[in-house]
């Protein structure tokens, strides 16, 4: 499932596919799991951006939970104060972010490996701090409400959050299928040009520094429409949403689903989203005490990651690739090898072969 | 070629999503359908029925969203295993009505959006009757719209923002603890009557917390007194600029409204610069014992030791529960039976007292509502007012005030625990109202331990 196999019709065919899994699940489900499956989409939504990001232009960043902020705020700010529907209110957040994607990407795409990793760091943590900065507009640390319904058509006794997970999977479904369009343009062939050998790219008549912008354009405008959609769901946008634990939970996610691989996003998102519910409810179950219980799902996490990182190193897409493989049921052809791999650069690599080459000359 | 490797494909990554699907569902066993939320007779004599979401024949079943981990986590940490102790005593001693209260508290880190997705799960999925003791002004302004919009009573919010009490907004939601405005006139008409003529500055959270107590604060401290403001946000522990700022403003007297852990920075950051102001601290923020622990824990971080209980005495603070340094009392004589038989392991200190303390309450709440309770009938049974109980000033439930105790005493640490050195205060939440002391003395403990109905 390499985002270059895949046609267009394919692509259309899984994510309707999806869609028809979403909309099953949501009625079959509580509404607690409606919620759950919102959650879900909107860690898709940022992860596919950021796993587009890393794994095809090889640029890292940790500051994609403030991109989620700034579309977060966008959202709450539009619908408070100038009470637009919801859908236009995504465009706009999303050109918002793009925005201010475009404009951390030309300074991130001078920087490379912990240089850019440092960068984007300083923004994740700098930019929510803002909200605090200026509570006047922001509404500091309280936030802001945010009143989302779900429209009166679908009668009275529909469960919010059921409407709340459709709309949410459906921008995380569109959301994949043009990333996975985009992956396999020539944009998309660029981006891995880029990170494999930018000289090679640049002799080869790319344009370096505008591809590297453009993915981080897109992968913040990812993360954007996913803040819009946390706004919406949480009815509250405040900055301790958005601390830099979220941008690095987006990165976990990515590297635990397999970087690089949009599958892989989905992957990585309900190890986030389920990991912790399972494990307290696990935790609690048992009878243990409250301060080893609380500390559990903290635990579980960091040992999944672990696991995933010492089984799977190309992440659960990979692992599970492998597994296929192992039991025939795509019979491994050297092509095919070496494809896979080539779509699943791990996060270490990718930085390393611009030296590895320095080295040689 | 290309073709049929994607053809090849297409079984695994149907058998993916399948997986995926499957994962999901599985999630849902726990998919619950108790309570049918009907209305039935109240009479002392009628057979306990599942009366409404939470309630069944035998069981009560509230939820709790608390910091177990994270910033906040330390001293309020301990203020659910402490209600779950009240809990397992009034349940050992024949239940509410019968019915014995299970008290699901999940942790959230003191993270809004944590907070919003484990309150869906309480309310949604393990159809609690009730959110109790919710703790945090951040945290749980993310889940007070969709508590009412859910109809779920939302009872004793363990903050003191004055935003608990809008009974025309928010009808389910009712604070429990002194707010923070009330608390700032109180301090603040302290300071002004016994450090007139002193420099006083502020140093506060930056948020509603800190805010309504500087709201309180300026209402009684003339403004020509106050040398210095001073903020903090609790994600940057870095607090020595403001310290400085405090220090160079020659201020005698600091008030700080901050939580247990920037108490402690303060404290710290004062020493290294060698400035001695008098301290006057919110009373969420000087829990005694948590304060020279963590005063202990960070000075040991930076190679010194220091001695907390010496560090925390002279600190100025109000109290609206008995004092733990009056054994004597009959509710802190209570609370140490009960915390030593359930809560052995925890430190007998103010965060326990509060858990309590706030559990009492909400049986208090619960034996008004009746023998069959609606979330309704809980909501009318605390507007229609509840008995003082552990609170040293009487309560405002009523159904046009959703604030909870209305006053406090003031008092200095000594030795690890606050002493009081005036007589009970009260006062509302308006800047005309005034400060008025609490006749005769607060009612005893039930010898059974238990509220009568």
């Amino acid at each position: 499932m390499t985002m270059r196999s895949l046609s267009l019709p394919r692509i259309l065919g899984a994510a309707l596919a999806g869609a028809a899994i979403v909309v099953i699940l949501s009625i079959k489900l509580n509404t607690f799991r409606d919620y759950q499956i919102a959650e879900i989409a909107i860690y898709v939504t940022a992860i596919a951006g950021l796993t587009v990001l890393t794994g095809l232009s090889g640029q890292i960043s940790l500051g994609n939970g403030a991109f989620m902020a700034v579309g977060a705020y966008t959202t709450a700010l539009l619908m408070l104060h100038l009470g637009w529907p919801f859908i236009a209110v995504l465009v706009i957040a999303a050109i918002v972010t793009a925005a201010a994607g475009a404009v951390v990407g030309v300074a991130a795409a001078r920087l490379h490996g912990p240089y850019l990793a440092g960068a984007t760091l300083m923004l994740g943590v700098a930019l929510p701090a803002l909200a605090n900065a200026y509570p006047g507009i922001f509404g500091g640390d309280q936030g802001l409400n945010v009143v989302y319904t779900a429209p009166g058509f679908l009668g009275a006794s529909f469960p919010l959050t059921r409407w709340q997970a459709w709309v949410c999977s459906a921008v995380a479904l569109v959301t994949l299928v043009l990333l996975a369009n985009l992956a396999r343009s020539r944009v998309g062939r660029n981006w891995r040009a880029v990170r494999d050998d930018e000289v090679a790219a640049a002799l080869a008549g790319v344009n370096v520094a505008r591809t590297r912008v453009l993915a981080f354009v897109v992968s913040a405008t990812c993360a954007g429409m996913a803040g819009a959609l946390l706004a919406i769901i949480t009815a509250l946008v405040a900055p301790g949403a958005y601390t830099i634990t979220l941008s690095i939970a987006l990165l976990t996610g990515a590297v635990i689903g397999g970087l690089g691989t949009l599958l892989g996003a989905i992957w990585g998102s309900l190890v986030i989203v389920l990991v912790p519910t399972y494990a307290t409810d696990v935790a609690t179950s048992h009878g243990l005490s409250t301060t080893v219980a609380s500390n559990i799902p903290v635990a579980a996490y960091g040992v999944v990651l672990i696991l995933v990182m010492l089984i799977f190193p190309q992440g659960i897409q990979g692992g599970l690739l492998w597994l296929l493989r192992l039991f025939g049921i795509s019979a491994a052809r050297p092509s095919h090898t070496a494809s896979t791999t080539d779509a699943m650069p791990s996060a270490g690599e990718t930085p390393a072969r611009p030296h590895e080459k320095e080295g040689t000359q | 070629m290309k073709r049929s490797r994607s053809h090849r494909l297409r079984l695994p990554a149907i058998a993916l999503v399948a997986t995926a699907a499957l994962a999901v569902a599985a999630c849902s066993s726990s998919s619950s359908s108790s309570g049918s939320g009907t209305s039935s007779g109240s009479s002392s004599s009628a057979a306990l029925t599942a009366s409404a979401p939470g309630i069944t024949a035998t069981t009560i079943t509230i939820g709790s969203h608390q910091p177990l981990t994270g910033p906040a986590a330390p001293g309020y940490s301990e203020i659910a295993p402490a209600s779950a102790a009240y809990f397992a005593y009034v349940n050992a001693n024949g239940g509410v009505d019968g019915r014995k209260i299970v008290y699901k508290y999940l942790d959230d880190g003191y993270n809004p959006t944590t907070t919003a997705s484990v309150v869906r799960q309480l309310v949604l999925q393990d159809n609690v009757y009730a959110i109790f003791n919710g703790l945090g002004t951040p945290t749980h302004l993310a889940v007070e719209s969709f508590l009412n919009a859910q109809k779920v009573p939302d009872v004793f919010v363990a903050s003191g923002c004055d935003c608990w009490d809008q009974p025309s907004t928010d009808p389910e939601t009712f604070g429990w603890q002194l707010d923070y405005i009330r608390e700032g006139k109180i301090l603040g008409q302290y300071i002004a009557q016994h450090f007139a003529g002193k420099k006083v500055a502020y140093f506060y959270q930056d948020d509603e917390f800190g805010m309504d107590g500087v709201k309180g604060l300026d209402m009684e401290i003339p403004k020509s007194m106050v040398v210095s403001r001073q903020s903090y946000v609790d994600t940057n522990v870095n607090i020595g600029p403001q310290v400085a700022a405090l220090r160079a403003s020659g201020a005698q007297v600091v008030v700080s409204f901050s939580i247990p852990a920037f108490t402690a920075l303060l404290k710290l950051n004062s020493l290294k610069l060698g400035y001695s102001p008098t301290l006057v601290v919110s009373d969420v923020g000087e829990d005694p014992i948590t304060l020279s622990g963590l005063l202990e824990s960070f000075a040991k971080q930076g190679g010194a030791t220091v001695n907390g209980n010496e560090l925390t005495a002279g600190i100025i603070s109000d109290g609206y529960l008995p004092t733990l340094g009056d054994p004597g009392n009959s509710w802190i004589a209570l609370f140490k039976k009960v915390h030593d038989q359930y809560d052995a392991k925890a430190p007998f200190d103010g965060n326990v007292l509060y858990g309590e303390a706030a559990a009492y309450t909400f049986v208090q709440a619960m034996l008004k509502a009746g023998r069959n309770p609606t979330r309704a009938d809980l909501v009318n049974a605390i507007n229609a007012g509840l008995p003082q109980g552990p609170f040293v000033a009487p309560s405002a439930y009523s159904p046009t005030d959703h604030d909870g105790v209305t006053g406090a005493y003031i008092g200095v640490i000594d030795n690890g625990v606050l002493k009081p050195e005036t007589p009970v205060y009260t006062t509302d939440t308006t800047a005309t109202g005034a400060i008025t002391t609490v006749p005769g003395t607060q009612p005893s403990a039930p010898t059974s331990g238990i509220p009568s109905p």
